[in-house]
């Protein structure tokens, strides 16, 4: 490695008084006083959420208004704070969609002991758990901390689809039916 | 004689004169010392790119339509808060610390800051009478540099009584900090007073002939190195950075009063902070013309106006002076304390000396 020698300049007599230095100094604490603050007024105002931005798990629909969880259980099974908790349920007999044959009765997750780490969204198949924009979960009490099935698909919302899975299965089960008459 | 004592003290109109007048200077000195500390955290705010203390509020004063927004935003009602906060946190009493003295020593820090005011001027009446609490006294500036450097005892015995390694660290700092830069205060404004007093004068020592004598160029003008001197020195005295030995958090977990808190801490904060007010109105009256408005400039009118306009002129000198020494906080890093004693007794003193004796030569050819 080749040594580089670098030239210590011996301090003039203006820098040897300290006093150039601190008008200086001076100059730029003036120059940081005038400028407008960087901080935001937090509860007033609120931080812009970026896109793909990871924050509170939340629950989905489809842009048809069905709810896209079948209630397979992987995410309760991958969870490593055991933090979901899903009653599976079954789809009524005379529901549109009841070739889904089933949705969760009841989906908790308890955000005590989430940790924002997003194996849920992960390894769902249906793409039906999200991590979504929402970043400051508060409660009084520690039930209040926990999101039940309802507060989960208020916080999701719907998201848009590509594939219409389920729609797609039905289809085809359809088409085949009447390829056997 | 009792009766003539009591007479003379309870019933003699001048004596609530005088009460009255020592009661408006201390709330004065008070509202100053506590609002500088808003000025400090709003300053520090700005000039880290915050926007400090904006949300305290009074009912009261939310109340007023637009202003008590305005209020709100400029965070004047947080001194309140935060005296009010101080006078009713417990009073502790540590265990280890000798008693009488942790007691004692708040008050002998604040005494004295309080005591030296009795000497500032701040104005003249229209009728050429000094508005100050104790007029015609001809010794100001020495009893101000005496009495106010007494402050430090208050830090000594702060640092002695709290009975634990770092307050005695900050303790001693302070006293030797005080011993080092008092010489080379005093001998820079010995050559003002060289300048400014002629021989037979009666009242050479007063800063009101002082503050007379600049009705035409300011001292600054004419003693520039001996300004430089006694700003830095007034720094150094007012234990504010870079020069806060005594204190320095970094090293000495809050030096002298790290035992101290609730309203003994407080009675500590207020006294540095009237250092700071009572060292910038000595270095104004000295130096910046005192309730002069500008240099060559003494007076704008006549009568009530030309008083009212000395007195903002004064206060207005004295709030630069107090955002001045905000703004330098926030600048300039702390010099190590050998790097402090070396200012003090290798740089400042030698220039001192040196300044006076040209001054001094000066003088005595040009007769």
């Amino acid at each position: 490695m080749a040594i580089k020698i670098v030239e210590r300049r011996p301090l003039s007599f203006a820098e040897k008084t300290y006093l150039p230095q601190i008008i200086a100094g001076l100059k730029v604490t003036w120059d940081n006083l005038v400028k407008p603050p960087v901080t935001l007024q937090y509860p007033d105002e609120r931080p812009v959420i970026p896109a793909g931005y990871r924050g509170v798990p939340t629950l989905v629909r489809d842009p048809h208004g069905r709810e896209k969880c079948v209630s397979c259980q992987l995410c309760e099974f991958v969870c490593p704070p055991k933090a979901i908790r899903i009653t599976p349920g079954e789809i009524l007999e005379t529901a549109d969609n009841n070739h889904v044959e089933k949705a969760p009765k009841e989906f908790e997750i308890n955000m005590l002991r989430c940790i924002y780490c997003g194996l849920c969204q992960e390894v769902c198949p249906e793409e039906a758990i999200w991590l979504q924009g929402q970043y400051s979960m508060t409660g009084k009490t520690r039930e209040e901390m926990v999101n039940n099935k309802e507060k989960l698909y208020e916080l999701g919302g719907t998201l848009p689809d590509s594939h219409y899975k389920w729609d797609k299965k039905k289809a085809e089960a359809e088409r085949q039916q009447h390829g056997h008459h | 004689m009792i009766e003539q004592i009591l007479n003379d003290l309870v019933l003699s109109p001048a004596w609530y004169y005088t009460a009255a007048r020592g009661l408006t200077v201390i709330v004065i000195l008070m509202s100053i010392a506590a609002y500088s500390v808003l000025l400090e955290r709003k300053a520090s705010a700005w000039i880290q790119g915050r926007v400090g203390p904006n949300r305290t509020n009074h009912p009261l004063i939310a109340w007023i339509p637009f202003f008590g927004n305005v209020l709100m935003r400029g965070g004047f009602i947080q001194p309140a808060a935060d005296g009010l906060k101080f006078l009713f946190k417990e009073d502790a009493l540590p265990g280890h610390v000798r008693k009488t003295f942790y007691i004692l020593a708040p008050c002998i820090a604040l005494a004295p800051a309080l005591i030296s005011l009795v000497m500032l001027p701040f104005g003249e009446l229209p009728s050429g009478q000094i508005i100050t609490l104790c007029p015609g006294a001809d010794i100001g500036v020495l009893f101000m540099f005496a009495i106010s450097s007494l402050g430090v005892y208050g830090i000594a015995l702060a640092g002695w009584a709290a009975n634990s390694k770092y307050p005695f660290l900050g303790a001693i700092r302070g006293s030797a900090q005080l011993i080092s830069y008092e010489l080379a205060m005093g001998l820079s404004v010995l050559t003002v007073f060289l300048a400014t007093a002629t021989p037979d004068q009666n009242n050479a020592l007063s800063l009101v002939s002082m503050v007379k004598a600049q009705t035409g160029a300011w001292n600054i003008l004419y003693h520039p190195v001996a300004a430089l001197i006694f700003l830095i020195c007034v720094f150094a005295e007012a234990n504010r950075h870079p020069f806060d030995m005594p204190e320095s958090e970094t090293d000495l977990v809050g030096g002298f009063h790290t035992e101290y808190g609730a309203f003994k801490f407080g009675l500590f904060f207020v006294a540095e902070y009237s250092h700071m007010v009572i060292g910038s109105s000595l270095f104004i009256l000295m130096f910046l013309g005192g309730w002069h408005i500008l240099p060559w400039l003494p007076t704008v009118g006549t009568g009530i106006f030309a008083t009212l306009l000395g007195l903002g002129s004064f206060f207005l000198k004295l709030a630069a002076f107090l955002f001045f020494f905000v703004w330098v906080r926030w600048t300039v890093p702390r010099f190590r304390y050998d790097q402090v004693m070396r200012i003090g007794w290798r740089v400042l003193l030698p220039i001192a000396v040196v300044n006076l004796l040209v001054y001094f030569i000066w003088y005595a050819v040009k007769g």
